[in-house]
């Protein structure tokens, strides 16, 4: 089982990105659960979103306490969140930067495996807008290889109807990009 | 063929009503079950319902228009949650009178105060003795199917009574997770259209829900008690044809590695898949535990329990409410009750966790397994414990 911790803040979509990923995995056969942290929703305010993805079915309904993988939406949460916290010691941080890799390690403490990705850069191009939880998408399943990224096509069809195409061509170029 | 679908289980939830084919639905929103009645607003609108949907200003109402659509002969449904469950309580009581067929879905919250938007059992329990049918989900797949399962025992004409559908607020309203959906047409196997047996009717006018005097009153309660008894072996019959048609089965309590096992862990709703890891691995470390957990809350089968807890030594009975001054639970005081007099008596342990959403994890179900096995030893242990509770 993988389990994935999502870090944004309200209004970026942290916990729609982790609904399509449950729902490509689900559609590939797979057994999946995403969930927000339960709470009133505040816009701007840090936020946090889980998946967890298993080929048999799962059997916790716990809060992720001990990720295999942090997704960080939005650089600026760094300064007042611990995104590393509970992550496994194989664990990886996919991060949204447009600061090198060693710059963010130095000043934040990560010792992690990292995959850094200039998400904002990349949305504001293909989506005119800094909204990056689509654009992740990309670099997570680069850098980890959880579902095909063919598999997400169908759930952000589902989900964006005719601004769906933006999101999709966001996404395949940070898979592109991402190491 | 049966749709295998990731959806958020409170979609799944209208879906199903969707596939029940209601006719009238009488809803407020309120968190955490306010998806469920926007779905289905939504798929009234959208023409892929047709039913009346009843936007009221209230639960008090919502209720009441429940109960006047299904004594009109309508196949009703309803959704709520706490305060919302709270301000319906008057008219909640009076569906299983009128023998009205109400379908509801509690969405458990907390019941305030500190005021709480989060998951326990504090909503339904304060409605323990309302008469209603209660069933408590595990997951996604258990909402959309006990959904279905309910109109089809509570249409029966030999029960005629209202069922709540407990799912855990968020825990499970919440979550995307893979849910096997029924079309309306694969459900109309075993759900035949709603053939009531008396209806408001202007051309034919009868009186529903007289006065009842003191020399009626009595009989009255002992009839609603007896037919609530009674539906138990509806139940059983309608969960059996289910499994029969779409191969899941569905039983009053459900038993996980019990074989064997010493220390029982007995559990209601979501976090019953929690304690199955919790199980998992303490078998693995060769501590002989199992778990246990009531589907059917009321009628309480009481037969089932006692036939289950056989040559167990001892329960730990985890409840998500504290029953305040009771000293303990009302799912544990139930369990006590029930073994009262019973051939075979484990001892029983209280634990109450996971209240206003605090996550109950694996470590705490260990923790409550791990205690009951040492009192059991001793011979007692405290009446009732809350775990997780911070002292300081």
């Amino acid at each position: 089982m993988i389990e994935i911790r999502v870090h944004g803040r309200g209004g970026q979509g942290a916990v729609t990105s982790t609904e399509l990923m449950a729902v490509a995995a689900i559609n590939e056969g797979k057994y999946a659960q995403a969930f927000p942290s339960f709470g009133p929703e505040r816009r701007g305010a840090p936020v946090m979103a889980f998946v967890r993805i298993a080929d048999v079915p799962i059997r916790t309904r716990e809060k992720v306490y001990r990720p295999d993988i942090v997704v960080v939406l939005d650089p600026t949460i760094l300064k007042i969140v611990d995104v590393t916290a509970g992550l496994k010691k194989n664990g990886m941080v996919i991060l949204n930067t447009s600061e090198n890799e060693e710059q963010v390690r130095k000043a934040f403490g990560i010792k992690a495996k990292m995959a850094p990705v200039d998400a904002t850069d990349i949305a504001m191009k293909h989506l005119g807008r800094p909204i990056t939880n689509t654009t992740m998408l990309g670099a997570l399943i680069k850098a980890t290889g959880i579902v095909d990224i063919k598999s997400m096509e169908t759930p952000l069809k589902d989900r964006f109807g005719r601004i769906a195409e933006k999101n999709i061509s966001a996404m395949q170029q940070a898979y592109k990009q991402t190491q | 063929m049966p749709k295998r679908v990731g959806i958020e289980v409170s979609l799944a939830a209208s879906e199903a009503a969707c596939a029940a084919d209601v006719d009238v639905i009488a809803a407020y929103p309120v968190t955490p079950q306010t998806h469920i009645v926007e779905h289905l607003s939504e798929l009234v609108a959208d023409g892929e319902l047709d039913a009346e949907f009843m936007s009221v200003e209230s639960e008090h109402s919502a209720m009441s228009a429940c109960i006047g659509a299904a004594a009109a002969g309508a196949r009703t449904f309803t959704a709520t949650s706490a305060p919302g469950l709270a301000l319906m309580h008057e008219i909640v009581f009076i569906a299983p009178s009128l023998r009205t067929p109400i379908v509801m879905v509690v969405a458990n919250r907390a019941l305030s105060g500190p005021i709480s938007i989060w998951n326990d059992h504090s909503d339904i329990m304060a409605e323990r003795d309302c008469g209603w049918i209660q069933t408590f989900a595990e997951n996604g797949q258990e909402v959309f199917d006990l959904i279905i399962q309910a109109f089809r025992v509570a249409e029966d004409p030999e029960v005629l009574l209202p069922v709540i559908v407990n799912m855990d607020g968020f825990t499970l309203s919440h979550v995307i997770e893979p849910i096997e959906l029924l079309s309306a047409s694969e459900v109309s196997e075993y759900l035949k259209p709603y053939n009531p047996q008396m209806v408001l009717d202007p051309k034919e006018p009868i009186t529903m829900g007289p006065v009842g005097v003191p020399e009626i009153y009595t009989e009255a309660r002992y009839q609603a008690e007896s037919v609530l008894n009674g539906s138990k072996k509806v139940i059983v019959k309608a969960w059996k044809e289910f499994a029969k048609l779409y191969g899941r089965s569905y039983k009053p309590i459900e038993t996980y590695r019990t074989q064997g096992a010493e220390v029982v862990l007995m559990t209601m709703g979501s976090v019953t898949e929690t304690a199955m890891t919790a199980v998992d691995r303490m078998r693995e470390k060769g501590i002989e535990v199992g778990l246990m957990r009531f589907r059917l809350w009321r009628p309480f089968p009481v037969q089932e329990f006692r036939r289950a807890v056989k040559g167990i030594k001892a329960l730990a009975v985890v409840d998500r409410a504290i029953s305040f001054g009771a000293q303990g639970g009302p799912v544990c005081s139930k369990v006590k009750s029930a073994l009262y007099g019973a051939p075979e008596q484990p001892q029983v342990f209280g634990f109450i966790s996971g209240l206003g959403g605090r996550d109950i994890t694996v470590e705490m179900f260990e923790q409550m397994v791990k205690k009951t096995i040492r009192y059991a030893k001793k011979g007692k242990g405290p009446m009732y414990e809350l775990i997780g509770v911070r002292e300081r």
